[in-house]
């Protein structure tokens, strides 16, 4: 069956959210959910779903395995280089996260990008892990 | 305020030594720091120490002499050894002893190891995602720096080719042949736009300094060196910093920005004083950044002052003078006790075939890292 690798996104749904959380009292918002605004220090955040689209702030790729505990292929026979963006969702807040797209040729500041659930690596037990990435929106609809 | 003076600074080289512990090579370094102040450990009132990989430093008595010292450990990322500096000059004011020393040493495993992202308060998903990676960071920073301000790919192998030139110049770094700017640009691509030779690697090293008063400083040297600053800040809301999720729309400026402006102030020093500079190269965008950042030129500068060669041992603003973390490595705790131990060989005109001409007064080193935490010293003669 297919599992998220986190609770960190609306899942399953037809039109994933990541989950974030805002302060009651400063309007902070952060990725994902915190218990204490790292503005104003308060514990007054309230869970605030994030808009799904946003504008590609800068991006990266990471053309490496990431060290153990990477739950992708950590030892490099079976890695794919993926690409990494730091988006920003309105102007609500800015997140890190991966991208959909590993070619930077195929990649622009300001690029429009849509929140995807991809599927990223299967368990031990046989689940299908899903991830979320960002993914090049292109006419309108998501490129892939 | 009591000032605060350099008498002796000790480095063991920067590498990889078999089996050699970092407390050896923590002791050798004290070793030359004592000997260069023409002092010995039963002169020393007290120490600050600091390391990544040990548990605690203060061992090192067993090896120097078990004098019953006050030794604080010091843990600050890549802003360790800049906080042992720190730590001992303010210990100096506040009485606790005349003479102290800081030192730092590591001994950084070879290859992948495994990383705990709660460690630093970060979910476990963040590492099983792949995002808990420092260098992507840099990649992403220096990526969206490019663009906006016009720096090329090419000058950012530029940077690395001048530390790789330097570190040949310095018969104690990790990294002593010259790497021609082609080959880093055809070196393998770890984070878009920096390949694996623009960036630094995790190594062993030590390196202590000793301090002492400074109206006491006569009598160890003729040459003392004088701390005017030292200042460490983390992040404010709204930078986008290492190991993070999230970051404000409102942007904010690097905490090193407000520790170099807080140091400037401290020393009463400008910018256009400084002779000589260490910068944090954790890559070689990474010092790009940090010229801007610490106000050596306006951001886009650095493409024309790189192609001119003003950051070259026998240019205006000569930067990394040994070669700097890309030459050097990154043993954690030594590293910004390696830049005071350049500075100051600089500041006395030792620093050999790598000196900078001109006879400098002033010395400037920053280090920033993990999570957002930078700091910035100064020293003059």
């Amino acid at each position: 069956m297919q599992k998220a690798i986190a609770d960190v996104f609306t899942w399953p749904s037809e039109a994933p959210q990541l989950i974030g959380s805002r302060c009651d009292d400063c309007g902070a918002t952060t990725f994902p959910a915190e218990e204490r605004c790292p503005r104003c220090g308060t514990a007054t955040m309230t869970e605030l779903l994030l808009p799904r689209r946003g504008t590609l702030v800068s991006f990266t790729t990471q053309g490496f395995p990431p060290i153990v505990p990477y739950a992708g292929d950590a030892t490099g026979e079976r890695f794919e280089p993926f690409g990494v963006g730091l988006v920003q969702l309105d102007d609500v807040v800015r997140v890190e996260a991966r991208l959909t797209e590993s070619d930077p040729a195929k990649l622009d500041f300001g690029m429009e990008v849509e929140l995807q659930v991809v599927p990223f690596y299967t368990d031990e037990a046989g689940d299908e892990i899903l991830t979320f990435a960002f993914a090049p929106v292109t006419d309108g609809a998501p490129s892939n | 305020m009591t000032e605060v003076a350099i008498i002796g600074v000790g480095l063991h080289p920067f590498g990889r030594f078999g089996d050699k512990t970092a407390f050896q090579m923590g002791a050798e370094a004290v070793d030359l720091a004592l000997a260069d102040a023409g002092i010995t450990w039963p002169d020393v009132h007290f120490a600050f120490g600091g390391s990544w990989e040990v548990a605690q430093t203060d061992p090192l008595t067993g090896l120097l002499g078990l004098t019953g010292i006050p030794f604080m450990n010091v843990f600050n990322a890549c802003a360790t050894a800049a906080s042992a500096i720190q730590q001992t000059a303010n210990a100096i004011r506040a009485g606790v002893g005349d003479v102290g020393v800081a030192v730092g040493l590591d001994k950084h495993p070879r290859g992948s190891f495994k990383v705990d992202p709660t460690l630093v308060n970060m979910p476990m998903w963040y590492a099983e995602n792949g995002q808990y990676v420092t260098t992507k960071f840099f990649g992403m920073k220096i990526n969206r720096y490019c663009h906006d301000h016009g720096i090329s790919q090419r000058t950012l192998a530029e940077v690395a080719a001048k530390n790789y030139r330097n570190g040949a110049l310095n018969p104690k770094a990790f990294r002593r042949k010259p790497v021609p700017t082609e080959d880093i640009l055809a070196s393998p691509m770890l984070n878009y736009p920096l390949t694996g030779a623009m960036f630094c690697a995790p190594d062993e090293g030590a390196a202590a300094v000793v301090m002492c008063r400074a109206d006491i400083a006569h009598r160890y040297t003729d040459t003392p060196v004088f701390v005017r600053a030292s200042q460490i800040r983390t992040r404010n809301y709204g930078a986008y910093e290492v190991n993070t999720s999230w970051a404000a729309v409102e942007e904010d400026v690097s905490p090193t920005v407000y520790a170099s402006r807080a140091a400037y102030e401290q020393a009463g020093i400008a910018p256009s004083d400084v002779d000589v500079v260490q910068l944090q190269d954790t890559d070689s965008g990474a010092e790009v950044i940090h010229m801007a950042e610490n106000g050596f030129c306006a951001d886009g500068e650095q493409e024309k002052l790189v192609a001119d060669g003003a950051t070259e041992i026998g240019g205006p603003l000569p930067i990394n003078t040994d070669g700097g973390l890309i030459a050097n490595g990154e043993p954690i705790g030594a590293s910004g006790l390696r830049q005071m131990h350049e500075l100051v060989l600089q500041l006395r005109g030792q620093a050999g075939d790598r000196q900078v001409p001109g006879n400098p007064k002033v010395g400037y080193a920053q280090v920033y890292g993990a999570p957002g935490t930078a700091a910035v010293t100064i020293l003059s003669r």
